[in-house]
């Protein structure tokens, strides 16, 4: 583990809804690597969702109040943290501009973007984290999630943390920057073609011979796992932090508990 | 061109089931990615190149009206003609007009988006005109009497078993029993049929990729130089192109030529690259004996100065549907009208209306691949959003769905009633889950189940087990 930071920054972490109603075990991960690396984490009780539903569904006035309430409720932190590329890359990237029109709230906005980050990208470029104590016996294979990739640059440091697990090796897929197919409320309203997708996306997951697929983003990996366990397979789906806070007690994705 | 954009679920649940289209499909999914790659990363310079056509473009958008005005003069100074065309009704009428009073019967065209957009091939055979594509692509789906799928490679469609099923149909003049195996035997059919028909034809048809404001010229790319014998063979060269291809300076075009041909082929330059200004000129060997710019706008200049307008830098490389998984699953037919893809999704509520074409900006996982790759840096999803938010204005989105949003926005809007609901819920699921740790099928979750299946919540929420854990935390303290 790597120095922390002289006084310890104080992280808001957004918990994004996913995390918080379907796998909270990838919040308490988060929470772990952040405080093992000098952070003091809260939880603002004041958030629910971080409006990317309404906001891409053209409903514009519901994604606006609902950044407002983030922002209200994040504003007192050093750092605002999501285990989700997707989340903060809508807290970061978008929600600016959501009030392009209204000059302060813009740089209201603007000034709240500048403290968010993803959480693995925060562990290694904020906090510079170089390493993690934990342990996994197997294979992986690693799924860059779109909007991790492509509007906060995350494809590096998810993998050089991941060499650092004791016991881990890494079998990269062939295409893993191609989108599996989620999209939110896509693979709902256009439920044949996000087939099509992720059933590639299977595919080359497959073909690894990983025992273990990982990605940085929920929503991609309760679609590519219930995909996976649709088609039989026996590849166990996890959120990166689970496997980089060597919090892997609890079933994998789509599993079964003990007992 | 019939609009078959409003049935785009039912097309491309055909699409899916489509043989031959799912197996032509897999081309594009690695070859043109590949070369595109490699071409872009041979080049230090790439990425600097990409925001100076963007500038470039931008730049031209803002002082439209000047360019076009200066490219009209230069036009005009070289001999030829230019007809300025609202609509596609008027571009279509202004070619018959000049197609009619040279008594035109066979015209050959180079490939052109922008013809397939003003519907010329059909307006064509309804007055005795004959068009013949002369590019090998476009005059596959000719044959077939198809459309393109692509709007570089359109056929792409195709299987290479099909070309041969339809040339021997075509083709009755050769020997039933040739060979067609190879790709090139295919390809030397096509162009000794094609070959008289250069001769034949009173009149040459090409679109433009660019338009240069300080000379004058049209500019075309071609990999078979089909266009060059289009337009220099018959009686007169009509350029048919839109109010945006404009670039004021040789020096502009040839900075924009260096990002066109990598994002598109993965070529450096495109075989073909070819400029015309004006006529044939006395001493010129040979050449047109007329030269006409038909300048449409159809649309377009109500794009200026609105939330579309980075849409009007495009360049037509086709890099975003190359890079697109949607695309890549239903290929270009399903999109149901001229343009395909990210492109087309923009595009085409811009020209149709988005009541009639509201599927293609909605089908999109926003994964953001094509801005990633677009030489123009258009932002492809973003304007996809704003095609959304006019939807939503207009209340044209499914009337479930706007239930169901708003109430999902009420809960997520007031979080401690959001947090007891979504309490009660995971708890009462996480438990209906715990003996499989997932869902084959579920109530009002048919869209999710019918193809994958859900995993089940792990019981109480993060917020509560959090809540919990504080509670515990300030009575050890205490």
């Amino acid at each position: 583990m790597s120095s922390s930071p002289p006084a310890g920054p104080r992280v808001g972490l957004f918990v994004t809804c996913l995390v918080d109603l379907f796998r909270p075990s990838v919040g308490f991960a988060a929470v772990k690597l952040m405080e093992d690396a000098g952070c003091t984490v809260e939880v603002p009780a004041a958030q629910t969702c971080c409006g990317q539903p309404a906001f891409n569904s053209g409903d514009r006035k519901d994604a606006r109040e609902i950044a407002e309430q983030v922002i209200r409720a994040f504003e007192p932190y050093d750092y605002v943290v999501a285990p989700s590329g997707s989340c903060a890359g809508m807290l970061k990237r978008h929600y600016p501009e959501l009030f392009q029109d209204d000059p302060q709230a813009h740089e209201r906005a603007e000034n709240f973007a500048g403290k968010v980050h993803e959480l693995v990208s925060f562990l290694t470029d904020v906090l510079n984290v170089t390493s993690v104590d934990a342990a996994f016996r197997g294979s992986v294979t690693y799924h860059d999630s779109c909007s991790g990739l492509r509007e906060l640059g995350v494809k590096d440091q998810p993998r050089k943390l991941l060499k650092t697990v004791d016991g881990l090796e890494i079998k990269e897929m062939r295409d893993p920057d191609v989108c599996c197919g989620f999209g939110g409320t896509f693979c709902v309203k256009y439920p044949d073609i996000s087939n099509k997708i992720v059933s590639e996306k299977t595919n080359t997951i497959r073909e690894t011979g990983a025992g273990t697929l990982l990605a940085g983003d929920l929503g991609c990996l309760m679609n590519m796992a219930g995909k996976l366990k649709r088609e039989g397979s026996a590849i166990e789906v996890r959120h990166v932090a689970e496997v980089l806070a060597g919090m892997t007690d609890a079933p994998a994705i789509g599993e079964k508990g003990k007992g | 061109m019939e609009i078959k954009s409003p049935t785009f679920k039912n097309n491309s649940a055909e699409a899916l089931k489509d043989v031959n289209l799912q197996k032509a499909l897999g081309k594009v999914r690695t070859g043109f990615i590949e070369k595109r790659a490699q071409a872009a990363d041979a080049l230090p310079e790439f990425e600097d190149l990409r925001d100076r056509a963007r500038d470039i473009k931008d730049h031209v958008l803002d002082h439209l009206d000047l360019y076009l005005e200066r490219y009209t003069e230069k036009v005009e100074a070289a001999g030829g003609h230019v007809h300025w065309a609202e609509t596609a009704e008027d571009a279509r009428n202004q070619i018959m007009e000049i197609c009619r009073r040279l008594n035109a019967r066979t015209v050959t065209k180079g490939k052109s988006m922008i013809t397939e957009e003003i519907g010329l091939n059909e307006f064509f055979e309804q007055n005795g005109v004959t068009p013949v594509e002369t590019d090998l692509g476009e005059y596959i789906i000719q044959l077939r009497g198809e459309h393109p799928s692509h709007i570089i490679a359109p056929a792409v469609h195709v299987t290479k078993d099909q070309v041969e099923e339809d040339f021997r149909r075509a083709h009755t003049q050769f020997d039933p029993k040739r060979n067609l195996d190879e790709p090139t035997t295919l390809l030397g059919e096509a162009r000794a049929v094609l070959r008289q028909k250069y001769f034949d034809a009173d009149v040459g048809i090409t679109g433009a990729n660019f338009l240069i404001a300080e000379t004058g010229t049209s500019i075309i790319v071609t990999n078979e130089g089909n266009g060059d014998l289009t337009q220099t063979l018959p009686k007169a060269h009509i350029v048919v192109a839109s109010i945006e291809k404009i670039v004021p300076t040789l020096e502009d075009v040839s900075q924009i030529l260096r990002v066109l041909a990598r994002s598109a082929t993965g070529q450096d330059m495109s075989v073909y690259t070819t400029f015309s200004t004006g006529p044939k000129r006395d001493d010129d060997p040979d050449g047109p004996g007329e030269y006409h710019v038909i300048l449409l706008d159809n649309g377009r200049s109500s794009m200026l100065g609105s939330d579309y307008q980075d849409m009007l830098r495009c360049i037509r490389c086709g890099a975003c549907m190359n890079h697109c998984p949607v695309y890549h699953a239903v290929g270009g037919h399903a999109y149901g009208w001229v343009y395909p893809g990210p492109m087309g999704a923009v595009l085409t509520p811009s020209l149709i209306g988005v009541d009639q074409s509201g599927h293609l900006p909605n089908a999109s996982t926003f994964c953001g691949r094509c801005e990633a790759v677009c030489p123009m840096r258009i932002p492809l999803p973003k304007m996809m959003r704003h095609w959304r938010e006019r939807e939503f204005e207009r209340n044209l989105n499914s009337a479930t769905a706007r239930y169901g949003l708003g109430v999902w926005a009420y809960f997520a809007k007031r979080p401690s009633l959001y947090q007891f609901m979504t309490g009660l819920g995971m708890r009462t699921l996480g438990l209906l889950g715990r003996t499989k740790g997932r869902f084959k099928g579920l109530p009002l979750a048919g869209g999710w189940t019918k193809y994958r299946d859900l995993p089940a919540p792990e019981g109480k929420t993060f917020q509560q087990q959090w809540a919990e854990r504080q509670k515990a935390k300030r009575k050890e303290a205490a």
